[in-house]
């Protein structure tokens, strides 16, 4: 016993104490943004919509999403007794810890990752392509119609815009020459790169749209045609678990978004004298301008029909994508600019 | 499919004029909903919410049990009982009011030869139970004793239009 305590003593002991710690306050971090995602989407909503938005909860309704979570905590969890209770329960869960698990390669600020591993990206998609699991498992579970057509919706939108998303990430490593997320940011961009890869950062912001499941591709909730898709059968915690892994999402596909395009802790444009400010506060504020993009596109555009959403992934997006991948590689190889 | 077309849904131009609009929205149209337990909207002098029974300025009940009021209602939500008072005035009993009935068309006050029962203009008087919504005379009394400055106000601000 006491040598198994002086055991922690040992530096292995102390680095597992340390990503312990780390991993602790990713994971409040990220739980902390994600309940004020909530109240800014709301207040940013009801802006657009000249309305005034939650204002009763503490001051200008800044406790609202307080107020939201302990309402959720103490409600009933209702299993349906059709329902294979074990499913059912596991994939809200499987989707919440998949949305976190991604968090580990994400680099805040120069040197700070939990995970600095070699293959990020891959591991990021890896992740992200799982979490159509838990949706696909929601809706089979839940044994209801509408459960069950909003996860087979969400499937097979998640897989086509992974796929465009797959080649938009070829473009990038084309540019960076690497898989590892700190050296995608490091790595030199000149201007006529990035003009050249602004088309597909338009067309990765509209996936992320997809692939999250957020207006105006959020047909797998569809709340007006089959009211509420995978979610329809869940209450109290499970629900806000599915509600957490969806908006944890959205920060991470804004996260990774500013990672691969917007230059992560960097200042905007190579600005030098911005540097004396923090790098995290340069990776929040880039990810908070992708999260409101986020809401500012669920205020704006009506939603995709199926079709017009297929066509988009497969009809418009993958040729596109797969010419500029074409097309980028044969610049660089023109201009003898491959990264070594 | 023009040549037009292709280079506007590839440029997503009105996409992009959608997205400006709510952004101007956002930061330049005023709000038009009001923060409503902390700042209430104007109401019409005419406005017809709890009903009230008045008295005059030494007190005196207005109303003279004439049951024009219980005549008219549509609704038959009023009930009237009336006696001789010992001073020789005819007087109510008994004068009720069911919330749960009224339509708030505002016959009642109209047809009122006094001004006694009148529709003031509180509207904030949910209650929890259904009983709490039967209103006796003792508690229209009360209504009219509290909200006689504005429903005076309102009458006076109406009258040039009747």
């Amino acid at each position: 016993m006491i040598e198994s305590l002086l055991s922690l003593w040992d530096p292995y002991g102390i680095w597992t104490a340390w990503t312990l710690l780390y991993i602790a306050l990713i994971v409040a971090g990220v739980l902390f943004f994600v309940a004020y995602l909530t109240y800014a989407e709301r207040k940013v909503m009801s802006a657009m919509q000249r309305r005034q938005g939650p204002m009763l909860v503490g001051p200008f309704g800044l406790l609202q999403p307080i107020a939201d979570g302990i309402k959720l905590f103490s409600k009933e969890t209702i299993i349906p007794s059709q329902a294979n209770g074990v499913v059912f329960l596991l994939a809200p869960m499987m989707l919440f810890a998949l949305s976190l698990v991604a968090w580990a390669v994400i680099p805040f600020d120069k040197g700070w990752v939990l995970a600095n591993i070699n293959v990020g990206v891959l591991y990021l998609f890896a992740i992200s392509s799982m979490t159509i699991y838990g949706i696909i498992m929601a809706g089979w579970a839940s044994n209801s119609r509408y459960a069950f057509l909003g996860g087979l919706r969400a499937a097979s939108q998640m897989v086509s815009y992974e796929v465009s998303m797959g080649l938009v990430i070829v473009c990038i490593l084309l540019c960076t020459g690497s898989l590892n997320l700190q050296e995608i940011v490091l790595a030199p961009r000149p201007v006529w790169m990035q003009i050249l890869l602004f088309p597909m950062f338009i067309v990765f912001l509209i996936s992320i749209l997809a692939e999250t499941n957020r207006a105006p591709f959020d047909l797998p909730e569809g709340e007006s045609e089959i009211t509420g898709g995978f979610m329809v059968e869940y209450t109290a915690m499970a629900y806000a678990l599915f509600f957490l892994g969806e908006y944890s999402a959205m920060i991470l596909m804004s996260a990774i978004t500013t990672t691969l395009f917007l230059g992560g802790w960097l200042p905007p444009f190579g600005i030098e004298f911005l540097e004396f400010i923090p790098g995290i506060i340069w990776f929040a504020f880039k990810t908070a301008l992708i999260l409101f993009f986020f809401i500012w596109a669920r205020v704006t555009l009506p939603r995709f029909r199926y079709d017009q959403l297929m066509r988009l992934g497969w009809k418009v997006f993958l040729p596109l994508t797969l010419f500029w991948v074409v097309m980028l590689s044969s610049v660089l190889l023109l201009t003898d600019s491959l990264p070594s | 499919m023009t040549f037009d077309h292709v280079l506007r849904s590839f440029l997503l131009t009105e996409i992009v004029k959608g997205f400006l609009l709510t952004l101007k929205y956002m930061f330049f149209v005023p709000r038009v909903t009001i923060n409503y337990p902390n700042e209430k909207g104007y109401i019409s002098p005419r406005f017809r919410g709890e009903h009230a029974l008045r008295r005059y300025p030494n007190g005196e009940e207005r109303c003279i049990a004439c049951k024009m009021c219980e005549a008219i209602c549509p609704a038959m939500a009023i009930t009237i009982e009336a006696e001789q008072m010992d001073d020789g005035s005819r007087r109510t009993t008994r004068y009720d009011i069911d919330l749960t009935k009224c339509i708030y068309c505002g016959l009642c006050q109209e047809a009122c030869p006094v001004d006694a029962i009148v529709e003031g203009p509180n509207f904030e008087y949910a209650t929890e139970t259904r009983e709490e919504l039967l209103y006796n005379k003792a508690k229209l009394l009360e209504n009219g004793d509290r909200w006689e400055a504005q429903i005076a106000a309102n009458l006076v601000a109406d009258a040039p239009y009747r």
